[in-house]
């Protein structure tokens, strides 16, 4: 039998721990998606629907880079929006392309049950044992939240390095050393080293420094090239930047009926994917005293369109500036630009009339 | 020698200068077609209000740019500010009407609204995706209908059933326009409801959600439209103010701005350098960056474009400071 070589979406700085699961969980060849480039997208959106939403086109320009480079047999995942079609559309175009790849779709697995999933790794490898699967998808599970606590230091400093690039250098060597952890004792090892790392960093921060709260779609909002390094941007000119959503906070411990109660006033029923988190935190960043909020989907998410008449509200009540991007395969930079460098300017404003 | 400020806004269909003094008042002004040369539409500029300073007894200290062309432009006249046009817009005009809460701009590609709360900006908008409701849709309808731009404000004016337009976007509104024409609905009709067209696509698409509250100030080209302003006074209920220079507010926002940062040194005479920009594409990645090289008389004096280091130009002058 040819070896199973398999490839996962790119999906933000997660992929390290996809690529444990596959190499150390199901002890196959892992194949990382090639960095998405303009090619990438391209490819992707060539052969998508116009209308699908980015991420899609992102996700299958990978696929078809990363079987050029070897893969062989391509992961999809589910969700609550028409992330749950992806994988079915992705197999059929990817069919009709012709290429001949082992497509395995996670959206057939049951959240509710993780022994589903396990029938789901099946496919991708037969011989696969339960103990080892568990064991790989418990230490992915831990290096996803040791990977969003140091990117959350990362955010809230990156605008105030003394040394430009720092921060972003650290972040690689980090990445790059989290490929080697084997077990939760070398992980935690790890995570102190990096902090420790992360805290030495020399950083200007003023008293009070303004604060931006980013919310929005899933994907967009966690991948930066799809985003335009909209982030960075904005931390450059001095800003901190809050995100919550990551996986950690999002999957591993979402917290719904919670967040349900906490926005009843504003809706009352959950409208899908991230709308009610983008909601919650829009609220809650409001009430930390952010400057101003940035709310980042993909052109067409059904979801956060439903938001963002509640994120209009939002911003009259607690009289905080919101604006929205939507991020699509023709989006040039220079429309961003100007309205992040107006943002930017209108918070600034509003800082020194407050002062006054 | 008294102290000037020049302000220019380089749009994609106009460019807008002014030249004015530590008191904001203006000393000279111009207004042209940039005509997809941004660098020659400057020349002119520059040149035209030369022409206007002649005898006067101001120096420039301070060059402002802004408008879609505002990073090369700046780099080329040395600017000591680069600003987006939607602060832009709101200093110059928060500097004529310091009560203004909604600023409504229409231009030739794109669209915008300010909202202003006790003389700051509170939140802003701009067109995204369509032309509809811009500059260059209507001047392309008037075309089609054989009209100036100039006829097409005050033939509205004259209508007194404005035909309805659909005007969701640019393709359907005008294959409806050309439905209501061959159906026989007056010219001054059809005129005056895309005036109206106009005016719902802006209100529904760039000021959605967005409380508008008077005072209200119209600028940009389309302003200097009788129908449109008409049109907007109709759907908001209120007065909408339009300065005689209400194509010159961004322009005049940047040159106020100009006024806080480090005096330059500034020339007029630049019609006789040689400014040319070349895109170079990066090899560093399959993300092939464009980059684009501005030079002056042949020689390198600024590069943009790429998006990491590997894809970054020296600049030799740049290195020498």
């Amino acid at each position: 039998m040819n070896e199973i070589k398999v490839n996962f979406p790119r999906f933000g700085s997660y992929n390290v721990a996809i690529e444990h699961i596959i190499k150390q969980g199901l002890d196959c060849e892992y194949i990382d998606s090639p960095p998405i480039t303009k090619k990438t997208l391209e490819l992707g959106t060539k052969y998508s629907p116009d209308f699908v939403c980015t991420p899609f086109k992102y996700n299958l320009g990978g696929y078809i880079e990363s079987i050029e480079a070897g893969a062989n047999t391509l992961i999809q995942i589910g969700g609550v929006c028409r992330l749950g079609y992806y994988g079915e559309l992705h197999e059929q175009i990817l069919k009709d392309l012709g290429y001949q790849v082992k497509f395995v779709n996670m959206a057939n697995a049951d959240f509710s049950n993780p022994l589903s999933f396990y029938e789901e790794f099946k496919k991708i490898n037969p011989n696969l044992k339960l103990k080892k699967i568990t064991q790989a998808c418990l230490l992915a599970i831990k290096m996803v939240e040791v990977i969003d606590k140091v990117e959350d230091y990362i955010r809230q400093n990156v605008g105030f390095e003394v040394v430009d690039g720092t921060f972003d250098h650290l972040h690689q060597e980090f990445l790059e050393d989290l490929r080697d952890i084997n077990d939760k004792k070398e992980l935690k090892l790890l995570y102190k080293l990096y902090m420790k790392k992360l805290k030495r960093v020399e950083v200007n921060k003023p008293k009070n420094p303004l604060k931006v709260g980013f919310v929005g779609e899933y994907y967009t909002i966690m991948d930066q090239y799809s985003n335009h390094y909209l982030e960075k941007e904005l931390a450059k000119k001095g800003i901190v930047i809050y995100r919550w959503m990551n996986i950690t906070n999002s999957i591993i411990k979402p917290q719904v009926e919670e967040v349900k109660k906490s926005i009843k006033n504003y809706a009352k029923y959950n409208m899908g994917a991230t709308s009610m988190f983008t909601i919650k935190k829009a609220i809650d960043y409001a009430k930390d005293g952010c400057a101003g909020i940035i709310h980042v989907k993909s052109f067409g998410c059904t979801p956060e369109i439903d938001a963002m008449p509640v994120l209009q509200r939002i911003s009259e009540d607690y009289k905080i500036p919101i604006i929205y991007f939507s991020f699509d395969s023709q989006t040039s930079d220079i429309g961003i630009n100007t309205r992040i460098e107006a943002f930017y300017d209108m918070i600034m404003m509003r800082k020194e009339q407050k002062k006054k | 020698m008294k102290k000037a400020y020049l302000g220019v806004d380089i749009g994609s269909i106009s460019t807008k200068g002014v030249i004015i003094d530590e008191e904001n008042k203006i000393l000279a002004s111009e207004y042209l077609w940039t005509e997809g040369d941004p660098i020659g539409a400057v020349k002119h500029l520059i040149a035209a209000l030369k022409k206007q300073m002649k005898g006067k007894r101001y120096t420039v200290v301070g060059v402002g740019t802004t408008g879609s062309a505002r990073k090369l432009i700046g780099v080329i006249l040395g600017a000591n500010v680069v600003k987006n046009e939607i602060t832009a817009h709101a200093i110059g005009t928060l500097s004529i009407y310091p009560e203004v809460r909604t600023i409504f701009e229409i231009g030739g590609q794109d669209s915008k609204i300010i909202i202003i709360d006790n003389g700051i900006v509170t939140d802003y908008a701009m067109n995204t995706l369509c032309a509809a409701g811009t500059g260059s849709f209507l001047s392309s309808q008037s075309r089609r209908l054989g009209l100036s731009v100039e006829e097409f404000g005050p033939l509205a004016l004259k209508s007194k059933h404005p035909t309805n337009i659909a005007a969701r976007c640019t393709v359907f509104a005008e294959s409806d326009l050309v439905h209501k024409a061959q159906m026989g609905h007056k010219k001054e009709d059809i005129v005056a409801g895309l005036c109206k067209a106009v005016v719902t696509n802006y209100l529904n698409n760039v000021g959605k959600g967005k409380k508008i509250n008077a005072p209200i100030v119209f600028q940009g080209g389309v302003s200097k439209n009788v129908g449109v302003i008409k049109a907007f006074e109709e759907a908001t209920g209120e007065k909408i103010t339009v300065d005689p220079n209400s194509h010159l507010m961004g322009a005049l926002g940047v040159a106020i701005l100009s006024q806080k940062e480090k005096e330059v040194a500034f020339s007029f005479d630049i019609e006789d350098i040689v400014f040319e920009t070349k895109g170079i594409e990066c090899n560093g990645c399959a993300n092939h960056c464009e980059r684009i090289c501005v030079y002056k008389d042949g020689e390198l004096i600024d590069a943009w474009g790429n998006k990491c280091d590997k894809g970054a130009i020296r600049i030799k002058s740049r290195v020498q400071n």
